[in-house]
């Protein structure tokens, strides 16, 4: 009788144990999330604000402004539920003016260009880096948190399901061409 | 910035992950970054400053061959010490997945961790079995970089996920400035019948592709009977060479380890590079020195390889293992002076994307990303048992 209680005793310990020991993975697993996203966001506002300064310095034409200007301010403005979108669509309008080396040049020559040009192609290659790494934080929640243990035990808490961030980030080719970098 | 950066191999021995991690911290330390390697090595080697030995690796069958390793105890211990002395804004562990040094001090350290996958092995078994181990592992890694599209193609189907792909590093400007010599090219008198090749690599390693080049070597010889082969690499030269007929044995020439300086010297003076190599390459690093020396190259057809090349437009292609492929794209190569000079001026001009400053920064701003908004890196101490049941004494 004792013996058989002492078994059953030391399974219940090594069950909390294992479960205490999953619960810790899943919280490094949720800050690491926070941390990727707010990486993510930093990186969003910063192309955001470059695409909008370059818009207002008037080296570009004035059709190329406003539309680079409305899609980056929609972009800073969006709610959390159209980010998504209002980000794709900045993506789109910078692949639109940025789509020919030409244009690049253009803003290269202007005082001050090369600097923009080169802050902007950071930008736009940051953000996909930025996305991946939050994604792939992502994933592994998603994973851990799917499995049975986690489920049944509650081990999440109240964390909301971690969502990935889908986005065209797809930079304009004339930005992310290296060869002559 | 602070970066810590664990290198799994002896750094004793040669190799191209080593090479990759001293070049890097080379260039990181040349802008200003204060960098440590965590790297395996005997207590006598000489080591550069940036370098902190983990101990001796310890040689034991693994994956295959024999792999020289760090487990244990005492190198958990010295992992420890190291990321506990270095208060590090960001580490970069290389390949995490084997069991080394890479993997004790992913179990090790908490905060901004940025990782490298350079092997591309498919279907490695040994992953796919210790995956539930390797998972809690892994999972602490904030951003994953691949060498290349191929290597991340291995990570996403083995271990899931994402990662971003930079490629290695060249210091293109040395291979490109270094100062051809006359005796390895091609005497003028000779450029209408002969013409020499070049080839790096360990001579005794199948996979290295030298037995396929020698196969196709008496089809070259035909067609072009003064042209010589260059052998640069370790291994036994007599066994290389027994496989070719006694009369054009003496058209090889082997050139033994040669210097970083003697390599971009032979790369500078071929007439053709050529990378036989016939798998296991999940980059190809070799191709893009031999681009940036100006070399034009001619490559197996090798995953990895057909992307360092541009699909072909860097250089050209044969498939992988046939000999008279080989053969046929070697001869019309070397007779056809324009294509080479065209092969030339695009393969430099794709290098550069490979040169330490573009690689540099994309990795720098890898480290940007993931520190951004976080803390520090430290030793992960979770609660011991004691702490847990709230027993501890604090």
């Amino acid at each position: 009788m004792t013996p058989t209680l002492i078994w059953i005793a030391v399974a219940l310990f090594a069950i909390g144990l294992y479960l205490s020991w999953t619960a810790g993975r899943l919280d490094r697993l949720h800050a690491r999330i926070d941390a990727t996203r707010a990486a993510l966001d930093a990186q969003l506002l910063r192309r955001a604000s470059v695409a909008q300064e370059l818009a207002t310095s008037g080296v570009l034409d004035p059709a190329a402004s406003i539309v680079l200007y409305e899609a980056a301010h929609a972009a800073r403005q969006a709610e959390e539920e159209h980010r998504e979108v209002a980000e794709s669509e900045l993506s789109q309008a910078l692949r639109a003016v940025f789509g020919d080396a030409p244009q690049v040049e253009a803003v290269r020559e202007a005082p001050g260009g090369v600097a923009a040009a080169e802050e902007l192609a950071q930008a736009v290659r940051r953000v996909p880096m930025a996305r991946r790494f939050h994604n792939d934080a992502v994933r592994a929640a998603r994973a851990l948190r799917r499995h049975r243990k986690v489920r049944w035990f509650r081990l999440a808490g109240h964390a909301p399901f971690p969502l990935a961030f889908e986005m065209d980030d797809e930079p304009p080719e004339a930005l992310a061409d290296r060869a002559t970098g | 910035m602070r970066i810590g950066i664990v290198c799994p191999y002896s750094w004793d021995v040669p190799g191209g992950v080593q090479f990759h991690i001293r070049d890097l911290a080379e260039h990181l330390i040349a802008l200003g970054h204060e960098v440590s390697v965590l790297a395996p090595a005997d207590d006598e080697t000489p080591l550069p400053r940036y370098v902190v030995s983990a101990g001796r690796a310890v040689p034991v069958p693994y994956n295959g061959s024999v792999a020289r390793l760090n487990f244990g105890f005492l190198s958990a211990a010295r992992v420890r010490r190291w990321l506990h002395d270095g208060t590090f804004d960001v580490i970069h562990i290389h390949e995490p997945a084997s069991p080394s040094l890479g993997l004790l001090t992913c179990w090790a350290a908490q905060g901004p961790i940025v990782a490298t996958f350079h092997t591309s092995n498919p279907r490695s078994r040994a992953m796919i079995a210790a995956y539930p181990i390797l998972q809690a592992a892994l999972e602490k890694i904030s951003a994953r970089i691949a060498v290349s599209e191929y290597a991340r193609r291995t990570l996403v189907e083995h271990l899931g996920g994402d990662a971003v792909v930079i490629p290695n590093g060249v210091d293109v400007d040395f291979f490109a400035g270094a100062e051809p010599r006359p005796e390895w090219g091609t005497p003028a008198a000779e450029r209408d019948t002969g013409g020499t090749i070049g080839f790096i690599g360990r001579i005794d390693e199948p996979r290295k592709g030298l037995p396929v080049l020698m196969r196709a070597l008496p089809s070259i010889l035909r067609a072009r009977p003064d042209a010589r082969l260059l052998v640069a690499g370790r291994g036994d030269e007599e066994e290389a060479v027994a496989a070719l007929p006694a009369g054009m044995r003496e058209r090889v020439e082997f050139l033994g380890m040669v210097s970083d300086e003697d390599k971009a010297r032979l790369l500078r003076s071929v007439d053709l590079y050529v990378a036989p190599n016939t798998g296991g390459e999940s980059f190809g690093i070799i191709l893009v020195e031999a681009m940036s020396a100006g070399a034009p190259v001619l490559g197996s057809d090798l995953d990895a390889f057909v992307q360092v090349l541009d699909r072909g437009a860097a250089g050209e292609i044969f498939a992988n293992e046939d000999a008279e492929a080989l053969a046929g794209a070697a001869v019309r190569l070397l007779g056809d002076p324009a294509r080479r000079a065209e092969l030339r001026e695009r393969g430099s001009a794709h290098v550069r994307r490979f040169d330490w400053s573009t690689v540099g920064a994309d990795i720098l701003a890898v480290y940007e990303t993931v520190t951004d908004g976080a803390a520090s890196v430290a030793t992960d101490d979770r609660p011991g048992l004691r702490q847990r049941f709230g027993l501890a004494r604090s």
